[in-house]
């Protein structure tokens, strides 16, 4: 256990120092949020009725963006190889090493969703909203994008691959997401059946993944 | 006769060179048989001739699932027993689910064309069948990122069976967002909803569907291990030549 502690506070330590690149994250989703108006007009009713989904969007895109600093960086400084070797289960390793990221790199995202919101042109509730379930969904994100990021830094060169292989698995959590925003600020439907579906989604990966990932380090790392 | 015995790869290719010629008869006896009953199953009193796509559609809908199965098989094959023909059978059925989902999202939109007025309408069905084409290709491209083939086979079988739990998502689909697209009307609780006119024909060109894909599966696997032979003997000769 003190070992988890240990590599979750290293892990969190690591990606915030210089050359971290948690926070270039947070960086990109404030620009892919400016970018918008540039597409679909300063419309602010539109921005309003179209707020949730480029919100969601945007912190797709960055989670994915950083999704590449979880395994690399231990892999080309050999640490990687000790993990991997260590007596604690390499299941347990990959999950502590994957709520690191999401303390480092995906909560900012969520901290930074009221601020854009005012971009948005987006109310309290939406806000709220929108943060809530970001707040319930990125960790899938992270989660089963850990699988694409351990397939990846086995293969070199996997970078390009990371995005391909990770989207398609994220676009249940992508719809349920938006809906339960959009539930909660327009109804008509309920907020809590998309939202429960989320959690769901985020549960089912906190699963899934770290065996996913631990598996591929396993067969991919020899 | 057993999956042991099949692992010698030289035994599967001369059980292979045996059986494929009978099973392309076969699926080309019955392709014919069931176009031929296709063309001449009567109109839909509401949709007319084209609900004829329904014979191509449906099948190659039904095998776009079906080679995802075999491929987890294969990918369980791979990372559990590790049979030395699983990741084969893997990276070669890749391709050919493509294609199906492929042919299954074009005669799908050319058929919602006349019937829904749009060729593409983003239902819960149709997407998830996209979404899983786009898993096809993201599997294919893992497979051709990786020179080592047995390395390619791991990772990809990883891949492989995380998308698989893709398949329940898209069964469930259909109940649980149920827009345009039509509930499932061949297997239902009740029995069939088509009438026996449409089914026959239905289930003739299903199953010759199947044997295509096992023809083209057993083919290209053979592709594989001949294509794995032939680098390995170039390999050979090139550090003959260095030396």
């Amino acid at each position: 256990m003190t070992a988890l502690a240990a590599l979750i506070r290293r892990d969190i330590k690591i990606s915030l120092r210089v050359g971290g690149g948690a926070l270039i994250g947070v960086l990109f989703f404030l620009t892919v949020v400016v970018l918008m108006p540039f597409a679909v007009g300063p419309d602010l009713a539109l921005l309003t009725r179209l707020g949730p989904a480029i919100l969601w969007l945007g912190a797709l895109l960055a989670s994915l963006l950083t999704l590449d600093r979880l395994f690399t960086a231990d892999h080309e400084d050999g640490s990687l190889d000790l993990i991997v070797m260590s007596r604690t289960p390499l299941e347990l390793t990959c999950a502590a090493k994957a709520l690191a990221h999401w303390l480092a790199a995906g909560v900012p995202l969520i901290l930074a969703t009221p601020v854009l919101g005012l971009l948005l042109n987006l109310n309290a509730t939406a806000t709220a909203a929108v943060a809530l379930t970001l707040l319930a969904g990125t960790p899938a994100l992270t989660f089963t994008g850990m699988i694409g990021a351990a397939l990846a830094v086995t293969l070199h060169r996997g970078g390009l691959l990371l995005a391909v292989l990770v989207l398609p698995l994220s676009i249940p959590v992508l719809i349920f997401g938006v809906a339960a925003s959009q539930a909660a600020i327009t109804g008509p439907l309920s907020f809590g059946t998309p939202f429960s579906i989320l959690c769901a989604l985020s549960l089912v990966s906190l699963v899934i993944g770290p065996f996913a990932a631990a598996a591929s380090l396993r067969h991919g790392l020899d | 006769m057993t999956l042991i015995d099949l692992a010698n790869p030289t035994r599967f290719l001369s059980l292979t060179a045996r059986i494929l010629p009978w099973l392309a008869a076969a699926t080309t006896i019955l392709l014919l048989v069931g176009l031929y009953q296709a063309a001449m199953a009567p109109d839909d009193y509401q949709q007319g001739a084209t609900v004829k796509i329904m014979f191509i559609h449906v099948p190659n809908a039904w095998l776009a699932m079906f080679v995802w199965g075999v491929m987890s098989l294969a990918a369980l094959g791979t990372l559990v027993w590790r049979h030395p023909l699983a990741d084969v059978a893997a990276k070669a059925a890749a391709p050919i689910g493509a294609a199906f989902t492929f042919l299954a999202l074009v005669t799908g939109s050319l058929w919602g064309r006349p019937m829904w007025g749009t060729y593409w309408e983003w239902d819960a069905r149709l997407t998830s069948v996209l979404i899983m084409f786009l898993m096809y290709l993201g599997l294919i491209a893992l497979w051709r990122a990786v020179e080592d083939p047995s390395r390619a086979a791991r990772a990809a079988a990883i891949l492989t069976l995380v998308g698989a739990l893709n398949l329940p998502i898209i069964k469930f689909s259909v109940d649980w967002w149920n827009t345009l697209h039509q509930p499932a009307s061949v297997l239902r609780m009740g029995g069939p909803a088509l009438d026996r006119s449409f089914l026959i024909p239905l289930l003739v060109m299903a199953v010759a569907f199947s044997l295509l894909f096992v023809t083209l599966h057993l083919a290209a696997m053979r592709n594989e291990i001949l294509r794995r032979r032939v680098r390995s003997l170039q390999m050979m000769q090139a550090s003959r030549r260095s030396a």
